[in-house]
């Protein structure tokens, strides 16, 4: 099944992979360029609650805006589309999904229950600092997913490591969680390797992650 | 003349000096709709005229045609989500700077002379630095970078301020499908305008609603998107714009306010001299506030003529 959430002029796509079931929902946010599986997938299978997973802006069966203007911000604002129509639930996110999942796990830290951050595409954004200015045009064909913008500015966004950080740490004291930041991913940008030295995150596996915040 | 006759014919509200554009039509960026204002002979050399969040082109109404009559074909337009443009489903600086060159596109194939009020001006110094074969030279009316406000504070607090400030937005982001900017008559709309700009006159404002508002079966409104809003968070900092001056490619003349106002920057020239490039000219106007082109136009008009010359 899908659910249309509106968010601004977008029509986001969030589909239940097991929409069924009690418990807190697990939300899977894809990486840059993706879309949520059609099915769910075998390694987070074990999750006791309900699956669902979102498809950014741009991106999957979401809507295409006009012009693009993408910044992971917004698409924090997207994933928090879903936590309003889900209720709390934990976060599995994979490259760009993962740091989506960071931010919103700081900016939501009493409705997100665990924030899993996975490899993917787009897991390391523009760097730490900005590269030097560039007017950035798509060559491809525009208002189809995955949205050509998105998959240009999603590349440059700035990711500086105590802006990460700043996210750690208030969800880790505005969350009642100990550990609100599970990390998964190998690949270590600036940005999650200052993440995984917080007192707030634990480097560990998929499974275990997913077995932690299911109590 | 009532308001309904104003909205039948919004040209008929007079502000002296004033004047409506000459020509008007609309550029695709990226498939986004933006509306073009040009004042001026159409063969004489162009410039590109960038306008401030919040504010629309018709904002020059009264600066742009001194320029015209200085023997410019002047080019603004109205920034995504302001006044005529589309109002896009997105906005970031990135994109609204992409949009200032489809605009330039539309005019030249060469370098020309771009000015920009505040976050116009700001846009335009990015594009100076990102294009700098396609700018010739640059004025910036007051939107200078000035470092963070609170530097001060500890790193709780702005845990605690940042927490409050996600919230916000996060719960304004849930409205804004839904979002509508509140109708009024023109003097209402006028004195909510006059709050971030204390210094304008009524007379001014209302000339500006006429300009930048549409009459609505239940009242007046804005065109400015209702999902803009003030404030906001990410992780850019200050001092990175400050690193864009030094080497700007580019001559640039600066205009800074003196007196501190809701939308200003609080820029100052001291703050600002390491950073500048050696052949900068900074002006900073004595007892004038943000909106300096508003304030003092001919004296600014003739300033940048000067340096354009």
């Amino acid at each position: 099944m899908i659910v249309s959430l509106r968010h601004g002029k977008v029509t986001l796509a969030l589909h239940g992979l097991r929409p069924a079931g009690s418990g807190r929902a697990l939300l899977l946010l894809h990486g840059r360029g993706l879309r949520s599986p059609t099915m769910v997938p075998e390694r987070v299978a074990v999750w006791p609650g309900p699956i669902w997973a979102l498809d950014f802006t741009g991106h999957g069966a979401s809507s295409v805006p006009r012009g693009g203007g993408y910044s992971v911000e917004i698409l924090m604002a997207d994933a928090d589309a879903a936590l309003a129509q889900l209720g709390s639930l934990t976060l599995v996110g994979h490259g760009l999904g993962a740091y989506v999942a960071l931010l919103l796990a700081g900016a939501r830290p009493q409705q997100v229950r665990g924030a899993v951050l996975c490899d993917g595409p787009g897991l390391a954004g523009g760097g730490p600092r900005p590269v030097t200015p560039a007017v950035v045009r798509p060559v491809e064909k525009l208002e189809q997913a995955p949205d050509p913008f998105a998959l240009l500015e999603l590349a440059r966004d700035v990711r500086p490591p105590d802006y990460a950080t700043s996210f750690v740490r208030q969800a880790c004291q505005l969350s009642e969680l100990d550990r609100p930041i599970s990390v998964c991913a190998i690949e270590r940008p600036d940005w999650l390797a200052a993440v995984v030295e917080e007192p707030g995150a634990a480097v560990t596996t998929l499974a275990e992650a997913l077995s932690h915040y299911a109590r | 003349m009532s308001e309904s006759a104003v909205a039948a014919d919004p040209e008929s509200v007079a502000y002296p000096g004033a004047q409506a554009p000459a020509r008007r039509r609309f550029v695709a960026s990226g498939g986004l709709r933006i509306a073009v204002h040009e004042w001026g002979d159409e063969q004489a050399p162009p410039l590109l005229l960038a306008h401030g969040g919040f504010d629309f082109a018709r904002t020059y109404d009264v600066f742009a045609p001194l320029l015209a009559a200085g023997g410019f074909r002047v080019v603004s337009w109205d920034q995504r989500g302001h006044g005529d443009s589309e109002h896009a489903a997105l906005s970031t600086w990135d994109a609204d700077v992409r949009d200032a060159l489809t605009v330039l596109d539309s005019v030249s194939n060469e370098a020309i002379p771009v000015i920009g009020h505040s976050k116009g001006g700001s846009l335009l110094t990015h594009l100076a630095d990102a294009c700098p074969h396609r700018v010739s030279k640059l004025v910036n009316i007051d939107g200078l970078p000035s470092r963070a406000r609170h530097p001060d504070v500890a790193e709780h607090e702005r845990s605690r301020l940042l927490a409050k400030e996600l919230a916000d937005w996060l719960d304004h982001r849930r409205i804004v499908a839904t979002a509508e900017r509140k109708p009024g008559t023109m003097a209402d709309l006028a004195r909510r305008r006059g709050r971030m700009n204390p210094r304008l006159s009524q007379e001014w404002l209302l000339y500006l609603v006429a300009a930048g508002a549409q009459h609505d079966a239940d009242g007046w409104r804005w065109k400015l998107d209702p999902s803009m809003r003030f404030g906001g968070f990410g992780p850019w900092r200050p001092e990175w714009t400050l690193l864009r001056l030094p080497g700007l490619p580019v001559p640039m003349l600066g205009f800074l306010a003196s007196v501190s106002e809701p939308m200003g920057w609080d820029t100052t020239e001291e703050m600002l001299r390491p950073h500048l490039p050696l052949d900068a000219e900074i002006h900073t106007l004595p007892e004038t506030g943000h909106f300096i082109h508003i304030e003092r136009p001919h004296e600014v008009a003739q300033r940048v003529l000067s340096f354009l010359a």
